[in-house]
């Protein structure tokens, strides 16, 4: 008898998802702004999978009702898919509700201090700015939202907030060249690359970024506000690199002392640091 | 096994269509039964510089749409006996190109002939993709200027991630560096990027080079593949490509200038 054909395949993909952050217990609040941040961009959430962010109301004991969550979030034509973090009972909820639990990714949402005078900025409206768009045909893994890049001002560019710094982070290996319109999102990794990375290309990590050949594309290290991230090369011909948003392009050509060689890229403070790699002998 | 091979660049004016026929003819010379494939629907070319405009009746469109069989279609070389070409049509839009449609010609021909040339049009758009999605090998032809190779970059990229081999997890591609309107003169005079240079960016294997020749120029508008020109210098550098190609040992000429020696300029050519 003939064998059957496999009806299915399972893998493990990493697949972009938003996360809704809840910084409060007042659903009622949360209901309204959240109407009032859809409706801003209806079209892009349409269908968009989500999961809540349990983690700033873990501590207060509240249960939010999730099956009317999920009713209330469906209307605005986005659908929950999970939880993420928060309290045992919160997650026991919600897993009756017939949403997924996803593990933590962290202590809890920090909001990046990137003006420290303000209290916090909102992490929905920075979520917002960075509009993410479709996938670029040929991306490798996985495809990530432009981050707003002027070259006119190298300002600080928010960071989405979430920080795990501290925590052990996974690492992408690419072996084949990244070429022109290329596009590698190592989410909550670190990625090492071992060929050349050619203008025109964009490296984007959470973690640190290592290429063992020419860097002559973008490279963006700490991608989700990770201020420790770094980038290194044997050969600093970049484009454009960036520290946890904070970025630096070369209109008038990379500084002598690192062109073209070993070199690293760092943040001191809001200043992104280029210094060449100690000699190997 | 027959091969697919596109000939593609990303850039338009590069000279795909001027390789795809001189190479496909040299295979052709070589004893390979080969088809070479028009794949630019709208703006066709490849028969004008095969010479046999005036002899096609249906394109692969037709063909795509089930208007006529394969073998009508097909257009016998009038130099080699073994080459046939596949026009493109000239009146509809790239959309006619169905993936599935050119999938079936391509089997088809596969079981007849020994080597499929593609003749990938400019850009990176559907007509590009469908070229190249059932390749083998492909022949990256690129100028020696930095917006042809940043072009010729971003198609190998698009090969290594979407075509047929890399979507079902096969083994890759197979790329070829193929350097034309090469002037050894400009390079050295810094006006043109070297083939080192070109290469230390693309990093595939250098498969040939071809000289800027004004001979291109006639043999396009006389309907003869370049190839066929006696004793020139791009019939030599295509032969030289072919031969490569059939996997044979050819140093590489044509790629640095002939520095006339002391001797040389006192006593005049060779």
């Amino acid at each position: 008898m003939a064998k059957e054909s496999p009806a299915f395949k399972i893998k493990n993909v990493n697949l972009p998802i938003f996360i809704a952050h809840v910084l409060t217990p007042d659903l009622d609040l949360f209901k309204r702004q959240m109407t009032a941040q859809l409706a801003q961009a209806p079209a892009f959430f349409a269908s968009t999978p989500m999961a809540l962010g349990l983690g700033a109301v873990a501590e207060d004991g509240t249960i939010p009702d999730f099956a009317d969550l999920a009713a209330f979030m469906r209307g605005l034509g986005t659908q929950l898919i999970g939880v993420v973090g928060g309290s045992e009972a919160q997650r026991q909820a919600a897993s009756q509700a017939g949403l997924g639990l996803f593990p933590d990714t962290g202590p809890r949402p920090r909001l990046a201090p990137v003006e420290p005078a303000e209290p916090e900025p909102a992490a929905a409206a920075s979520e917002a700015g960075t509009a993410p768009q479709a996938a670029p045909n040929e991306s490798l893994p996985l495809p990530f939202p432009d981050l707003p890049l002027d070259p006119a001002s190298p300002e600080t560019v928010e960071p989405v907030p979430e920080i795990q710094a501290g925590t052990v982070r996974t690492t992408l290996v690419i072996d084949k060249p990244i070429r022109a319109g290329q596009r590698v999102y190592a989410a909550d990794a670190n990625l090492i690359v071992l060929a050349v990375v050619n203008a025109g290309a964009e490296l984007i990590a959470d973690g640190d970024i290592h290429v063992y050949a020419p860097l002559r594309g973008r490279a963006l290290a700490g991608a989700r506000g990770n201020a420790g991230a770094r980038i290194f090369t044997l050969s600093l011909e970049a484009e454009l690199v960036s520290i946890a948003g904070v970025f630096q392009v070369f209109e008038h050509g990379i500084p002598d002392a690192v062109r073209a060689k070993p070199a690293q890229v760092y943040l001191e403070g809001e200043q992104v640091v280029l210094r060449p790699l100690p000699p190997m002998r | 096994m027959a091969k697919v091979i596109v000939v593609t660049s990303g850039k338009g004016g590069v000279g795909k269509t001027t390789t795809s026929a001189s190479f496909a003819s040299g295979l052709a010379l070589r004893g390979n039964k080969t088809v070479v494939i028009d794949f630019d629907v709208g703006l066709r070319n490849l028969d004008l510089i095969m010479g046999c405009e005036r002899r096609v009746v249906f394109d692969i469109i037709n063909v795509i749409n089930g208007d006529a069989a394969l073998n009508r279609a097909l257009i016998k070389d009038k130099h080699c006996d073994n080459l046939f070409v596949l026009p493109a049509s000239q009146t509809r839009d790239k959309d006619a190109l169905s993936l599935d449609g050119v999938g079936k010609i391509i089997d088809e021909l596969k079981e007849s002939f020994d080597c499929i040339v593609c003749d990938s049009p400019a850009g990176i758009e559907h007509g590009a993709f469908s070229a190249m999605y059932y390749a083998d090998e492909a022949l990256v032809v690129t100028n020696p200027e930095v917006s042809s190779v940043r072009d010729s970059d971003r198609i190998l990229g698009i090969l290594a991630a979407k075509s047929k081999r890399a979507v079902e997890g096969l083994e890759p591609v197979k790329e070829h560096l193929l350097v034309t309107r090469y002037n050894t003169g400009r390079v050295a005079a810094g006006e043109m990027l070297s083939v080192d240079d070109i290469q230390e960016i693309l990093r595939i294997p250098l498969l040939g080079v071809i000289p800027e020749s004004e001979s291109v120029l006639q043999a396009s508008n006389s309907g003869t593949p370049a190839i066929h020109l006696d004793k020139s210098d791009v019939a030599e550098a295509y032969k030289d490509l072919v031969a490569r190609f059939m996997g044979e040992e050819v140093p590489m000429r044509f790629v640095t200038a002939e520095k006339a020696s002391l001797f040389k300029r006192l006593f005049g050519g060779r």
